[in-house]
């Protein structure tokens, strides 16, 4: 069984989370699910991986990008991973993939 | 038990045996912050797994079951001890808050594992729902089963000292 890179941290019935998995479905990208419950004070794994504790988060090991706010997520997804690329996956530069803007629940 | 009445038979099960090749499955695996789909082979690729068959969290059996082998320490075996029910994840999820334990649990809620193990207990009284007859097997690194025991009563326990000395023959 290969091993995906990326893992999405997601709830279940999440439209955010839906919209970076069609994303991550269009460019046939590999990933492992996990799923976290609603109450935020039993996401505490999620806020370890991404600082916060909404969803979705995204964790990519193929350029140790750690990202929240699905928005991010499409953008980076795109930059990355999409026909139009800026960049190819690159070694982790801490805090390059921080969350841009702050909201709850996007 | 020692009860003045017969307690349900349930007869033999046609189950998978000792010294057979377990049969692989994929479903959801719950632990204290999460779930995700795992097969049992990734487990096994790992070392000895301890699959503990239970019936639905919340019934009783399933309390003695869990709260045994936490306080017979399983968790320190250098083996992976999981549990099965037909639970879903988000019952999986609060019994392990309740149960205070450290292991993982699978969710089947369509009982498809009980059927490729051949240890299904269609429940009476509650229509449409099968579940896991309690049953426990001891899988080697190589996916072979090497300790098998499956209920044959309704209710029956593990035999926990035969289940200790098993997971010790193959750490």
């Amino acid at each position: 069984m290969s091993d995906p890179q990326l893992t999405l941290y997601r709830l279940q019935a999440c439209p955010f989370c839906e919209r970076v998995v069609r994303l991550l479905n269009e460019y046939d990208i590999e990933y492992d699910s996990r799923f976290i419950e609603p109450m935020h004070s039993e996401r505490n794994v999620v806020k370890r991986v991404s600082g916060k504790r909404s969803v979705p988060a995204l964790v990519d090991e193929n350029t140790g990008a750690a990202l929240t706010e699905s928005a991010n997520i499409v953008s980076y997804l795109e930059t990355t991973y999409g026909e139009n690329r800026l960049r190819t996956p690159e070694p982790a530069d801490d805090g390059e993939a921080e969350v841009l803007r702050a909201g709850e629940g996007s | 038990m020692d009860l003045e009445f017969d307690v349900v038979d349930m007869g033999p099960a046609d189950h998978v045996e000792e010294g057979e090749q377990v049969p692989d499955f994929t479903r959801p695996l719950v632990n204290d912050e999460y779930w995700e789909d795992a097969s049992l082979s990734e487990l096994t690729e790992a070392g000895p797994v301890v699959l503990v068959f239970h019936p639905m969290d919340g019934a009783f059996p399933a309390t003695y079951i869990w709260n045994e082998l936490r306080d017979r320490d399983f968790a320190d075996y250098d083996a992976t001890v999981v549990g099965l029910s037909i639970s879903t994840p988000y019952e999986h999820k609060t019994f392990i808050e309740e149960r205070e334990v450290s292991f993982q649990f699978f969710s089947d809620p369509a009982n498809g594992v009980a059927e490729k193990f051949g240890v299904v207990n269609d429940l009476d009284g509650m229509a449409g729902i099968a579940e896991p007859r309690p049953a426990t097997f001891v899988i080697d690194g190589d996916g072979t089963v090497r300790y098998a025991w499956v209920a044959r009563e309704w209710p029956d326990f593990p035999d926990y000292d035969e289940l200790e000395d098993a997971v010790e023959r193959v750490v």
